[in-house]
Parts: C-alpha cells; sequence; structure tokens
C-alpha cells in the first residue's frame, strides 16, 4: 500500500552529515586528533605530535585545532562527554594559550592579535557548545533559546566564560582601534555584528536544524495518529460486530462493504465530498449499498462540478439504485457514468428478474415517474430497457450546456 | 507449495495439460486470501502451485510453467510487475491475469503495461473468476468494467488537461470510435455476447477489439496515460 500523503520538502532540509566525526571515545582534548587519524589512517599518536609540532610554529597547530574543533560535529551516537576530561582538556588549552603568548612577537599585526585570539576562544567555546549532540534535549526545546543545551552547570559556565571573551576582545580591539570617527563607527558596527554573529549563529544553526526535524517529525506522528485513531475506531468495531452477526451472511457482506469502502475513502481519497458529480454519484451508490445491503459497482469516466442538472441526475441515478435493490433481487448492481463537456449519462444495470415496461404495476409506475419526471424538468431524458429474466437497464442523461 | 487436492479429481502429474483445465498458479502474500481462493476454484482449475513474495513465485513459475499466474498486485519484497518481467521472457506463454485489493488507476496501469492480460478486483466471486482464468488462458483479455473505466478515461482527448502530448504513433494512442463503444458497454457490465448483440458484431470481433485496447494500453508511448495514472490519486 502506497499512501498518497507526502510530507512538504521544507526548504531548511537538514545539513548533510561530515565525513569527519569528532570522537568521543579515547580522547584526550577534542577527539580532533582521533577524528583525522580515524579518516587519514595513521595512528593518533602521529596526528597529535604534528599538532603540538605545528603548535610550535607560531602556534599554527593551536589554531588548526581550534578550527578542527569548532567545524567537526560529535559522531551522532556519541553521547555528551564525561565531566572528567574537562581538567585535562582546559589545561592543554591553557598551555596552548601560553605557546601563543611566547611566539606573540614573532606574529605580524600583535596590537589586535590577543583580543582576536579572546574573541576567536570565546566564539570556539560557544560553538562547541551547540555541536554537542544532545538529541532528546533539543526535541524537548520546542522553545529554542540562547541557552539550548546548557542544561548542566558546565554547560552554562561555557555559554557565560564564551559570551565574556567575545565581548571583551570586541571591546579591547575598539578600544585599540586609533581610527577616525567614521571608520571607528563601521569598525564598531563590524565588530558588534561579528560577535551577535558568533553568540548567536550556533542557536541560529540549530534552530533552523530542529525545526526541520521537528515538522517532519510531528507530520509523520498525526498520519500515525490518525490512523490508528481510524482503526481503533471503526474497524475494530465493524470487526465485531461482524463477529456478532455471523450467521446472517447478509448483514456481514454489508458491514465489510461499508468498512472497506470508508478505509478506501482513506487510503486513496475517493469517494470524499468535493463538490464534484463522482463523488456525489460514489456517496449515493454508498448510501443504497448500506441501505439495502447490496453490491454497487460505480465506474466514472469524467468529471465536472455539481449544478442543478447534476443534482438531478445524481437523484435520479439513486432512485433507479433503489428500484434494483428492492425488485431485481440481486446482490450486485453496476453503475457507469460518463461526462462528456456537453453532456452527462449514467447507466444502472442489473441483471436480474427484470420486468416488462409494456405492463408495469401501478406501484412501480410512479417510482418510474419520479426518474423520468425529475430529469424532464432539468432538460434530460430516462430510457428503461428491461424483460423478464434478463434484466434491467435505467439510462439516464442530462444535457450540460 | 503445494498439490491440488481439489474435489476429488487427482491430477497429480504437473505434466499433464487436460483440455479445458488451466494450470494456475497463485501468487498473492496473504496466505487466508490463497486458501479462500483455492477453495473457490480448486475444483474447476488445478492449482499446481502458491507463492508468497516475487522471489518465490519466479521459483515456481519456472518450475511448474503453468498456463495461468494468479498475480497480486502488491508483494512484500516488490510488486507483481517485477514478477512478470522476471518470467515473461523465458516463458512467452504464460498468461498473467492481475489482483489487487486496490482501485488505483496507477496500480492497475502499471501492472497491464508490464503485460498482465486482465485486472481483477480481490471482491469478485468465485464463478466470475474462474470464467476470467480460462478466458485468459484461451488467449482473450479480461476487462473488468472498472479497467474499462480506466482506459476510456485515459485515452479521453485531452484526457489530462495542460498536459503536453507527443503522439508518436497515432495508431496506438487513441482509440477506434468501435473500441470506444466495446468499452463502454465493458463499462457497463455488458457481457462479449451482449456488447456483439448490441454493436451487430461477433463476439470474436469484440474480443478482437478488447485486444487491441490492451495492445494499445501496453505500447501507448504517450506518457499522458502514465501521468494519468498518477494524477488520479490527487483527486
Amino acid at each position: 500500500m502506497t499512501t498518497p500523503v507526502s510530507a512538504t520538502p521544507t526548504s531548511l532540509e537538514p545539513q548533510p552529515a561530515p565525513r569527519l566525526y569528532r570522537n568521543a571515545h579515547g580522547r584526550v582534548l577534542g577527539g580532533v586528533a582521533g577524528a583525522l587519524a580515524d579518516h587519514l589512517g595513521v595512528r593518533r599518536g602521529y596526528v597529535r605530535l604534528a599538532f603540538v609540532l605545528l603548535a610550535g610554529s607560531a602556534g599554527l597547530g593551536v589554531l588548526l585545532y581550534g578550527a578542527f574543533w569548532i567545524v567537526l560535529r560529535t559522531r551522532p551516537e556519541d553521547g555528551a562527554e564525561g565531566s572528567a576530561r574537562y581538567a585535562a582538556q582546559y589545561l592543554i588549552a591553557a598551555v596552548g594559550v601560553v605557546v601563543l603568548l611566547i611566539n606573540l612577537h614573532t606574529l605580524p599585526l600583535g596590537w589586535w592579535f590577543v583580543p582576536s585570539l579572546l574573541a576567536c576562544f570565546g566564539g570556539a567555546l560557544l560553538w562547541r557548545q551547540a555541536s554537542e549532540t544532545e538529541r532528546e534535549r533539543w526535541r524537548r526545546l520546542s522553545s529554542s533559546s540562547l541557552a539550548a543545551g546548557a542544561a548542566d552547570r558546565m554547560g552554562w559556565l561555557r555559554i557565560i566564560a564564551g559570551v565574556t571573551l567575545v565581548l571583551s576582545g570586541a571591546v579591547f580591539i575598539l578600544a585599540r582601534a586609533g581610527i577616525s570617527a567614521a571608520g571607528a563607527g563601521l569598525a564598531a558596527v563590524l565588530v558588534t555584528a561579528g560577535g551577535l554573529a558568533l553568540i548567536t549563529g550556533p542557536w541560529w544553526l540549530k534552530l533552523m536544524r530542529d525545526l526541520s526535524t521537528e515538522r517532519r517529525e510531528r507530520i509523520r506522528n498525526e498520519e500515525r495518529a490518525d490512523i490508528a485513531a481510524h482503526l481503533h475506531d471503526s474497524v475494530l468495531q465493524t470487526l465485531a460486530l461482524i463477529q456478532r452477526s455471523a450467521d446472517q451472511p447478509r448483514e456481514v457482506a454489508r458491514l465489510a462493504r461499508s468498512q472497506e469502502r470508508e478505509l478506501r475513502t482513506k487510503l486513496y481519497g475517493s469517494g470524499a465530498p468535493n463538490g464534484q458529480f463522482a463523488a456525489a454519484l460514489q456517496a449515493a451508490a454508498a448510501e443504497v449499498e448500506d441501505t439495502y445491503a447490496i453490491a454497487v459497482d460505480v465506474v466514472v469516466v469524467g468529471d465536472h462540478p455539481m449544478n442543478a442538472r447534476l443534482e438531478a441526475l445524481v437523484a435520479a441515478s439513486r432512485e433507479a439504485l433503489v428500484n434494483a435493490a428492492k425488485h431485481a433481487q440481486v446482490t450486485s448492481v453496476s453503475v457507469y457514468a460518463e461526462l462528456a463537456s456537453d453532456s452527462a449519462s449514467v447507466f444502472v444495470r442489473d441483471r436480474g428478474a427484470g420486468f416488462d415496461p409494456a405492463r408495469t404495476d401501478p406501484s412501480r409506475q410512479g417510482i418510474r415517474g419520479s426518474i423520468v419526471g425529475r430529469l424532464q424538468r432539468q432538460h434530460g431524458s430516462a430510457t428503461i430497457r428491461s424483460s423478464p429474466g434478463q434484466g434491467t437497464e435505467v439510462r439516464l442523461r442530462v444535457e450540460l450546456e | 507449495m503445494s498439490q491440488d487436492s481439489g474435489a476429488g479429481r487427482a491430477t497429480g502429474d504437473p505434466g499433464a495439460d487436460s483440455p479445458g483445465r488451466p494450470r494456475v498458479v497463485l501468487v498473492d502474500d496473504h496466505a487466508m486470501f490463497r486458501s479462500g481462493v483455492r477453495a473457490e476454484i480448486g475444483a474447476a482449475l488445478d492449482i499446481v502451485g502458491e507463492a508468497a513474495s516475487v522471489a518465490e513465485a519466479i521459483a515456481v513459475i519456472r518450475h511448474t510453467a503453468p498456463d495461468v499466474v494468479l498475480l497480486d498486485v502488491h508483494l512484500p519484497d516488490g510488486g507483481g510487475p517485477a514478477v512478470i518481467a522476471a518470467v515473461l521472457p523465458e516463458l512467452p506463454a504464460t498468461k498473467f491475469l492481475a489482483l489487487s485489493v486496490s482501485d488505483a488507476a496507477e496500480d492497475v496501469i502499471t501492472v497491464i503495461r508490464a503485460g498482465a492480460r486482465g485486472y481483477v478486483t480481490k471482491t469478485i466471486s468465485g464463478a466470475d473468476l474462474t470464467d476470467a482464468i480460462r478466458r485468459v488462458a484461451d488467449g482473450d483479455v479480461v476487462f473488468s468494467p472498472r479497467l474499462a473505466g480506466f482506459v476510456l478515461d485515459a485515452f479521453r482527448d485531452g484526457g489530462v488537461p495542460g498536459s503536453p502530448v507527443t503522439v508518436t504513433d497515432p495508431e496506438l494512442d487513441q482509440l477506434t470510435p468501435r473500441e470506444q463503444e466495446v468499452m463502454r458497454l465493458l463499462a457497463r457490465g455488458y457481457s462479449y455476447r451482449e456488447i456483439g448483440a448490441e454493436l451487430f458484431i461477433s463476439v470474436k470481433t469484440v474480443e478482437t477489439h478488447a485486444s487491441n485496447v490492451l495492445r494499445k494500453l501496453q505500447l501507448s508511448s504517450r506518457h499522458q496515460l502514465t501521468r494519468w495514472a498518477a494524477d488520479r490519486r490527487i483527486v
């Protein structure tokens, strides 16, 4: 079975997962070395050594490591990190900063380097905070806030530290910028915007990712609940009834048919009233099916919005069906309707007892009058073809022009 | 896989080609439905095998080489069309009659275009199903009223508004007036005999028209047909 319902594609597609994942297991600092080692297929020790050596050369290793730390996400199946590692991490981070400061005199543009470094470091802390894979926590955060992922004290500390560092870096830069007023204004705006982007960036990214996953989840859950509710209410109910009326085959058939029709409407969306002729005719047929416990097979070619003439055609078709159900002594009737641009025809056919139209008894005359008369008032016509033992076919037609 | 134990007429020998008793394989993933069908048609036909999946069906059909395969459109590891595609090239004499609970135009059109010679729904009575299988075995096609309705709808002039029709072979891409009349009467529930009487033609001619329509349905290149079928879901 396929369901025609599909979730509308969102413009907020989740980002493709990076090929490199930071390793939460067996890491010393951020798992960056482990990730690179796994990716390149070399031993972790060598990668760590390379970072240390590069750190010696003007702090390049530290910067690289920091960059990787920010960009790489932890492997989705890994949980949040154990707090036992924090001490080691911060110690090593401090060593990195000291190494950088020692190398300071060899770096160009020393005057903005330290503040920038502070700002970057703060930013890194914030972005790290965002890249933690704490999915179940994210789902709870229907109102995503800046404090996302700050459920523990450590998280709060990191966020506060990050914001402080970014802001102080910005302030330092502004304080040291000995430039003209216009330039200073521009610099201030730029630095502020940069700082804001750094502080709120992770939150925006996370918000977008969360929104699209949540929307998909919600649609799926709603569908599931909808189907479950329907099965519970209607199908189980019917099955119970069928068991109770197992000794009345006609009733069982009627129950099963109406349940089947309902499910079909749900699955294929056919037969739901929509102001069109086909649905109206199917609804009339369904009504007769349920009332008289016969099967009505409806085939419709083409369709047309309902109007007075088509209303009359549906009513007349219903009348013809009731006739067949009452008098033909059959278990099934077929209905074929065809809508052209200028006319609509319905054929109601049974293979039942039939009768001689020339010698009809008065009671049936009345019903025929209600079919024929009804259509004639709407510029239509009805003809009946029947003979005893050969079944009956009622042909109904209205002009649409 | 089990041998037919139907109605005291043991045929047993899978090679025996008794005239009038087509050899049938049932392919459906619901065991309950298979046993129901077996109970209803087993007396009149030889059921030589059963299968519940595409892979099983292919193996059973290769092994038994039946006249007719009664094929469910939806199977767990694929669909009826996959079975037809795998078997028909090596056993071109095998006829497929599709059977489904679905009324979705897409399902019907897909399985017919794959090579099925007819389509009936699972609510069909035992007698009608037996008759349909016999007719398919005899080389006829089986149009249920619903399938006839789909065909008329799909081949209507401008069936899908606003879709460009690239007519590569006009002969294949439309029905002749006569074929349309035959399809209309089929949709109205007429038998071949009644259609012949109505149109003053022989039953044989009615059969020919029906076969030609099926061929057009299978070979028509108008992508309108597939698109039309897909669009029918979203009415």
